[in-house]
Parts: structure tokens; sequence; C-alpha cells
């Protein structure tokens, strides 16, 4: 699990927005469900070498409630990644402290497995080549 | 839709008598006496095992009781898979009791969730069956229920109420009878020889020609490692629930049939035993 612990395990899809981290959630503008990120026209990530983008899926994250938004939605994501690596990911993200719960729900309806990897989930669950996440600090869908 | 309603009390009521120990590391005041206990194939292990927490936490310290794991053979066993998936992945084909390991310290949190109480085995159960219901029905038979609907799901599960849980499971094994089945089987394929956690893809009960699929097309599309080639020696088995179903069995009664209550059709694949 020690590589859960490095930022850059992900790597932001939007291009303009600085290193993961560096800045900080604005929690105010981010009631309600947050936008999807315009989708970028052909492939985003064309500058990364065919199997690495084979390795990767997109992974559209979405806020849910007053939880705060994060301004890169789009990630590229391993597919061997876990759901608690990515809990872990984003909680450090928006800089929550450990004790902190964090729900990452598929569909706006199940909770998958901390275990269960971000790849089987986007074969079953992803549409138009990325798989959404929505994220809440609360339990969003029973 | 079911017809052979037998199976599904067979499946049910399917026990695996077990054997628990105590760690030799664990200090105790008294020699600790090893437990038994039918354990449900279809149950979770921490859902089952509060008098075998019991037995143990007498001859302890209680400074020295902190959550319980369970362990085989040197493998952490995981509670939030179904106990019948987790022997019949790491014991079968051993003799019974299965003998497994209780411990106390050093919790492997790099194998295992934590389960500090019932309240995340429901959790965890519950969005099991809706992720099964979003491949079946995309989702609309789970969301259609009630919030009675889904606690009587759970409390069929935990009180072992075969009648209070398929009253309610059934409407989640229906389709629409102009379809032969469900959009896709919601399935799980295990193997002790990889290190994923499983094979989970979408498969439609029925091929494009408009045949049954059956458990065989399924593993040839998603596990083809798995069968046997025509002129080959068989080197695996593929395991439900204890048994090996003739791959000729069309997928969408297995997961009719054969799922675990979370309804999922939990697949083992373990290598022939060599004897």
């Amino acid at each position: 699990m020690a590589e859960v612990e490095k930022q850059l395990l992900l790597s932001p899809q939007d291009g303009s927005r600085g290193e993961c981290g560096e800045e900080p959630p604005n929690g105010g503008t981010a009631v309600g469900v947050a936008e999807p990120a315009p989708p970028s026209a052909g492939s985003p990530v064309t500058e990364e070498p065919a199997e690495d983008t084979k390795k990767k899926i997109d992974v559209l994250l979405k806020a849910v409630g007053d939880t705060p938004i994060m301004k890169n939605k789009k990630w590229a994501v391993e597919r061997t990644r876990t759901i608690q690596g990515l809990i872990d990911f984003i909680k450090k993200f928006l800089k929550l402290v450990a004790s902190e719960q964090l729900f990452i729900y598929v569909n706006q309806s199940f909770a998958p497995s901390p275990d269960q990897e971000v790849g089987t989930l986007y074969e079953c669950f992803g549409s138009d080549g990325k798989l959404v996440l929505h994220y809440c600090k609360s339990q969003a869908w029973g | 839709m079911t017809d052979d309603k037998d199976v599904l009390r067979d499946v049910w009521f399917g026990r695996i008598p077990t054997c628990f120990m105590l760690y030799q590391d664990e200090i105790t005041e008294r020699e600790a006496e090893p437990y038994y206990l039918l354990l449900p194939r279809i149950s979770y292990l921490t859902l089952v095992t509060d008098k075998v927490k019991k037995h143990f936490q007498k001859v302890m310290r209680q400074e020295d009781v902190t959550e319980i794991w369970f362990e085989y053979e040197g493998t952490p066993l995981k509670w939030h898979f179904p106990i019948g998936l987790l022997f019949d992945l790491h014991a079968s084909n051993t003799a019974l009791p299965w003998n497994i390991t209780v411990h106390f310290k050093n919790f492997p949190e790099k194998d295992l969730l934590h389960c500090p109480s019932k309240d995340v085995i429901e959790a965890h159960f519950m969005a099991c069956v809706k992720e099964a219901d979003a491949l079946k029905h995309k989702s609309q038979v789970i969301n259609e229920m009630q919030k009675k609907d889904h606690k009587q799901l759970w409390m069929g599960l935990q009180n072992d109420k075969f009648d209070q849980f398929w009253a309610i499971n059934r409407k989640l094994m229906e389709y629409p009878p102009e379809d032969s089945g469900f959009r896709y089987i919601p399935f799980r394929i295990y193997q002790v020889t990889t290190e994923r956690p499983f094979i989970q893809k979408l498969f439609r009960p029925v091929a494009a020609n408009g045949q049954l699929n059956t458990l065989g097309d399924l593993l040839k599309e998603v596990c083809p490692a798995a069968i046997t080639p025509e002129d080959g020696e068989k080197k695996n088995q593929v395991m439900v629930h204890g048994i090996e179903p003739m791959l000729e069995t069309p997928i969408q009664w297995l997961s009719e049939h054969m799922s675990y209550p979370d309804n999922f059709l939990h697949i083992s694949i373990i290598p022939q035993p060599t004897d």
C-alpha cells in the first residue's frame, strides 16, 4: 500500500491546472453536484505511449452535496488502482484529515468495496470511454 | 421464474464444519480450547462468529482483546467474501473440519478490511446487491423496492431466515418475459494463483445467435486458462458452492439458483488436486 501515498499516482487530464494538491479546494462554490469537465476533443493523452493509454482509464470525479470539488475532475487512473487507493488520493487532495470518511459511488447508487479495482468497474459501468464516480464525505446513497 | 426451489434451499443451508483455534502467539491466562461451529456458506465470517470471539475472550486479558481476524494456513480470510467462497478458494479438497486460526493481534491492514460493527457488513452486503441489480436490471428492481424490503433482505441473511429473504430476493431474480434472462450476469471469478482480486466483466446470458450462454461460454470468454483443452489434462476445478457444475449449465440458471445472497455468482478456479 506504500505506493498509495505517492501523490502523482494519478495524472490530471485538464492540462491547464497545476500539480495536484496545489490549489486548495474552494468549499464555497462546491454546493451541489459539480459539473463535469468539458470533454477534451480527440485523445486527451496523446503524449503518452500507446501502452500507457491502455493501462490507464479516464475517471471523472464528481463531488456530492457539500463535499469540496476538485478542480481537475478528469484523471487518468491505472486499471489496477483500487477504490481504497482512490479514496486515499482524494482525501489527500482535498486535505481531509485521515479520520474523515470519504465514500465513492458508482452510478449514483452503490459504493464499491475498497479492494475493488477501478479497471473492473470501468469495464462494467464505464460509458463514453470513462468511468464516472461520485464522492461524498457522508453516505449519499444508502 | 424459479422452479428448482430445492436448489435454493440446498444452497441456503450449506454448512461447513469448522474448528477455530487461537493463534499460538496470543497471550492467554488459561489454555484456549478449540471451538467448533457449523458455518453457513452464504454468510460472512464476522457475522456468525460472536460465539467464537466470546469463547476466546474468556481466556484472554481484557487489554489484549482487539479486533478479531481469521487466517487459514497463512492466508488472512477476507470477511467481506462469503464464507463458502473462502472455503472453496482456499480449503477445497482438504479434510474437514476446516481449521481456522483466530487472531487478535497484528491486524493485516493491507489484506483485510476492518469490520468494526455489523453495520459495516450490512453496508457491504447491500452495496453488492445493488451492484448486481445494476448489472441485471439497470438498478430498476432494487430502486423500486422500499427501505423495509432492503432491510428484510439483510435481516433474512443475518437471522438465517430463508423464506424472509427469498420473499424479497425473488423479485431480484425476475426478468421481463420477452427476454431470456438478465441484462448481464453478476459474476466474479476468483483464482488463488493470481494477485488480482477477481475477474468481473459484462456478460450476457444469451448469445447473439439466440442460444443460451453456458458456464463454459463464460469461462471461454473471460478466463480461458481455466478450461481444459479437448486433448489436455484437467488442470483446474471450477467451483460454486463446493461443487463443480457442468460447464454446459446455462449461466442464467446458475445465476438464478446458485448466486450468493449478495446476488453475485462467486466462482472459484482452483488447481486440480493431484492425488
